[in-house]
């Protein structure tokens, strides 16, 4: 194998797994340690650097970041990451005088931002700062998006919404609410702006248009326009037995929202079986704890309407089995009938864009989707961009902010007359964090605690009030708990091949058998011969340069690493050192980091 | 010295042995040892060879008597026996031992310092008791725990950390082993695992007396330029005389393959030493010719590793007392100590 180049920022990041594995690439080790040491406001600053929305995130996101988390290869369970995150939303201090400022001089350009939803507000908190004019449109009185009307309030409480919200708003973005945008040729003919930005969402839920849809239609609900209408309280009531359709975490709000406003047997129901499930595991779990009964292999065949009213469902019972191509197939082996009073469906979403017109140089795919740049965020008309789960379909809040920061980025770049495509490059830091002999400004320690556990508000409680916030969140003595859990993926095992003496003695304290001194070989031989078998072929294997008295190599598999720092400890030449790595991302008008080798190897060593 | 105490975490697909035990299962306390120590490394070694033999842990005696080496028992195999003794005295506690319990595996940890100068008398004895051990000495040529001074193994030449030269000639253990009559001589180096792990293996499953002699830097004091014990003097100068390999009985068909110029040892348990002569003509069975080569190798300034020399079928110990077959522990309380009667009778028989 060549030698490793770790002076690409992309290979200490891709050890820490958290923050590889997050779309916004937040510095989830580093936070954490913050809450840890109890200084919530920084954590919460950090965080919002790149995900802008700490207190929502920490109640909501889909958590990309914890099936990735080392501790699941080294012990099962991950770092509860995400309830973290409240944490330092619920604990910090005043923010006020930390957010940016915002120039009195504004830069001259104008922006349009389309729904307020969580990319357009990135984009607004991003470009403010740089003087930057942001007008938002807002369809329908109060902003958030999806985030306010599609997640119940007994999961976010709308007081952290607009909390977080109002933060970018008041750094002085001109809103109009209850301004639906039903043409976008008028818009940029007569709106003088210089960049569109459409973060309008997927705000249309998926029909099922089996027999009996239309005259069972008064008790038969789509999912986000029920959840919609509950929120605005034009519904408060739902029958006793409830069947929600489909398996997805917006099934799981409207299960756990029927059984809060008069639902008493209510029950989702999947076309496939319980490993095929969309929602989040922690979602089935919370639905789950509701007594809400989730019923596997049901696909629907008709509504059941008798004296024009809704009274239950018809459902093939079916069993799936890949076929030659591996594709799952289902098999009917009969059918029922389950009685209830309404039906949810909540089956998946779609964009729609109506008030697009098709001839103003905005390019539509054959499935009548804007076509839009991956990696600029621009449609194929100059200064349109779109972003959000309008851009290719529902995704999550992180993607939403994530594609923010970019459209940001892009929006800046066209507006200063620089290319879109060149996009600025992350950078990275590496600190040494030797503090002395055996002292390291880390808690190299492996804590063997076990996950903790959320604790919620009782059954009776929480279904007294649709806002009852049902996880309660850690305390701080909890938080500090989870946090030793961290293995500090962040602080990095450096090496200097010219150092090492050969003497083995980094190889005989690894706990992980993860180093080896060997013959260099192609990877795929390597992987075979090292200490302990490098068999996760998703992590990467380091190789040194050829060490001085042998000319072998130094491996190290980066799968099990727990970073306790042993191999830097026992080192006698200090060609191993833990040196804490922070990634440089860019975001728009803040300075690229130019990559020399002098900065990338600021290192004490 | 190291303060954080290794931890817990384990590789969760670790290998296990016969015994259902990982090689974590066959560590100690963490070291207390310069980084870097050579000694750490055979430490490791250790754990390994013992690991793969899978070697039940109350099965082992660990004995040593005092310096840095003989610190290292603590570091493996926590859960056999042990027992550390007075300064070069490890040997009278190892013959001892055996003699009393002969089913034990007997590993005693020793020094240059140990055994070269103040339990010289005491390594030779062992040595002509063939008493059925393995003996490691891990040579560094100086004595580390009292800052570096030369010990009785530096070479002539040498020079210490504050540049003084060596002239007193050496003592080398395996030369001195090779005339003492010992049956069974290993030199290997620590930061040779390859190498170094099969010797172990063999040397415990060797019956009599194995002498181990291990160049193990001392990263401290000795690891400098113009020392001859250092790293990187010891892997320019060191010289593989043959490759061994050990094949436990279990693998026995496998041994049996052809392998050219390889010559196998049978052991008495029924194991595989397998040799592969990487000088021309070394045969480890013959004990001058071993002897001859050795020094012809030294005067070259070399330094000549692996397994040295082998006599599978020599007298321990316990044939040439003519001892009872099993431990004394087993032996019945009533045939052990027949009483009054029985010692008065013995006694009448010199009266």
């Amino acid at each position: 194998m060549q030698p490793t180049d770790t002076s690409n920022p992309d290979y200490y990041h891709k050890v820490v797994d958290c923050q590889w594995g997050c779309p916004a690439h937040t510095p989830v080790p580093e936070y954490i340690r913050l809450i840890g040491q109890g200084r919530f406001t920084e954590s919460y600053m950090l965080n919002r650097e790149s995900n802008v929305f700490p207190g929502v995130l920490g109640r909501t996101c889909d958590r990309p970041c914890e099936p990735v988390c080392r501790r699941v290869r080294v012990e099962d369970e991950p770092v509860a990451i995400c309830r973290l995150k409240r944490v330092a939303s619920d604990l910090r201090g005043d923010i006020t005088d930390l957010l940016p400022k915002i120039p009195e001089e504004k830069n001259g350009k104008r922006i349009a931002l389309i729904g307020a939803g969580p990319a357009s507000l990135t984009v607004a908190n991003d470009l403010l700062p740089l003087g930057y004019e942001c007008v938002l449109f807002e369809r329908m009185d109060r902003p958030g998006g999806l985030m306010r009307t599609n997640i119940p309030s007994f999961r976010l409480p709308g007081s952290v919404l607009d909390e977080e919200i109002n933060v970018i708003l008041d750094m002085g973005v001109e809103v109009h609410y209850s301004h639906p945008i039903d043409s976008l040729k008028k818009l940029l003919d007569e709106g003088g702006f210089d960049a569109v930005f459409v973060g309008t969402g997927a705000p249309k839920g998926k029909e099922l248009r089996i027999p009996g849809r239309d005259e069972g239609g008064a008790n038969i609900h789509i999912g986000i326009d029920w959840l919609e209408s509950v929120h605005f309280e034009h519904t408060d009531s739902i029958g006793e037995r409830v069947l929600i359709i489909g398996v997805g975490n917006t099934a799981m709000d409207c299960c756990r929202t029927s059984k809060r406003i008069g639902g008493q047997d209510v029950r989702v129901i999947a076309r496939k079986g319980r490993p095929h499930f969309k929602a989040s595991s922690w979602e089935l779990d919370d639905a789950e704890e509701e007594l809400i009964e989730i019923v596997e292999n049901h696909s629907p065949t008709r509504f059941v309407i008798e004296d024009g009213r809704l009274v239950g469902m018809e459902f093939d019972l079916v069993e799936w089995a890949p076929d030659e191509s591996g594709r799952l197939v289902s098999t009917t082996l009969g059918s029922t009938v389950i009685p209830c009073d309404d039906v949810i469906l909540a089956i998946g979403q779609d964009n729609a864009f109506p008030w697009i017109e098709r001839d103003i140089g905005i390019e539509f795919n054959e499935w009548d989707m804007p076509v839009v740049d991956r990696t600029t965020f621009q449609t194929t008309r100059d200064g349109v961009f779109i972003g959000g789960d309008a851009a290719w379909g529902p995704e999550n809040i992180i993607w939403a902010v994530e594609h923010g920061h970019q459209a940001a980025i892009s929006i800046h770049a066209l507006c200063e007359e620089e290319s879109l495509t060149d996009r600025p490059s992350y950078g990275m830091n590496l600190v040494s964090q030797k503090m002395g002999l055996h002292s390291w400004s880390y808690g190299s320690s492996y804590d063997e605690s076990e996950r903790s556990r959320m604790s919620h508000v009782d059954l009776v409680e929480r279904f007294k009030a649709l806002e009852v916030e049902v996880e309660l969140g850690f305390d701080p003595e909890q938080a500090a708990v989870e946090v030793a859990r961290c293995l500090n993926c962040d602080i990095q095992t450096e090496f200097t091949s010219n150092l090492c003496i050969e003497c083995d003695a980094c190889i005989d304290v690894c706990p992980v058998y993860c180093l080896t001194m060997t013959e260099n070989e192609p990877e795929e031989e390597l992987r075979l011969h090292l200490t302990a078998p490098a068999e996760n072929t998703d992590q990467d294997l380091y190789v040194s340069q050829n060490l001085p008295q042998t000319a072998r190599v130094m491996v190290k598999d980066e799968d099990l690493c727990v970073h306790c720092g042993l191999c830097a400890e026992r080192c006698p030449t200090a060609a191993w050192d833990m040196q804490k790595f922070d990634l440089h991302i860019p975001y728009a008008g803040k300075p690229t980091w130019i990559e020399t080798p002098e900065t990338a190897l600021t290192t004490s060593s | 010295m190291t303060q954080t105490a290794k931890p817990s975490v384990r590789h969760p697909r670790l290998k296990r042995n016969k015994l259902g035990l990982t090689q974590r299962d066959y560590e100690g306390s963490q070291s207390t040892l310069c980084a870097g120590c050579g000694h750490d490394s055979i430490t490791a070694a250790i754990t390994q060879a013992f690991f793969e033999l899978d070697m039940p842990l109350h099965r082992v005696a660990k004995l040593s008597g005092i310096g840095c080496s003989s610190k290292t028992p603590t570091y493996f195999l926590s859960e056999a026996h042990g027992f550390n003794s007075v300064h070069g005295r490890m040997p009278s506690i190892a013959t001892g031992a055996n003699a009393a319990n002969r089913d034990l595996s007997y590993i005693g940890v020793s020094g240059d310092g140990d055994s070269l100068s103040i339990g010289l008398g005491q390594f030779c004895h062992a040595i002509r008791r063939n008493v059925n051990m393995l003996y490691m000495l891990e040579n560094n040529g100086v004595y580390g725990l009292t800052k570096g001074q030369f010990s009785a193994s530096a070479d002539v030449g040498s020079r210490a950390k504050r540049g003084e030269e060596n002239r007193m000639s050496p003592i080398d253990p395996a030369s001195l082993a090779l005339t003492l009559g010992a049956s069974f001589v290993a030199r290997s180096f620590s930061g040779d695992k390859k190498q170094l792990v099969p010797i172990i293996k063999a040397a415990l499953t060797h019956r009599g007396f194995a002498l181990v002699d291990v160049i193990s830097p001392c990263v401290t004091f000795n690891d400098h330029e113009g020392s001859t014990k250092s790293y990187a003097h010891t892997r320019e100068h060191g010289h593989e005389v043959v490759e061994t390999d050990f094949v436990p009985i279990l693998h026995e068909i496998q041994a049996q393959q052809d392998h050219g110029s390889t010559t196998a040892v049978t052991m008495h348990d029924g194991s595989v030493v397998r040799f592969r002569s990487v000088d021309e003509g070394y045969d480890p069975t013959d004990r001058d010719a071993a002897y001859a080569h050795l020094k012809e190798l030294q005067a070259k300034g070399e330094v000549a590793t692996g397994l040295l020399f082998i006599e599978p079928t020599s007298m321990d110990l316990h044939a040439f007392e003519n001892t009872v077959d099993q431990p004394l522990v087993d032996v019945p309380f009533e045939k052990l100590c027949p009483g009054s009667e029985v010692l008065a009778e013995l006694q009448s028989r010199w009266r």
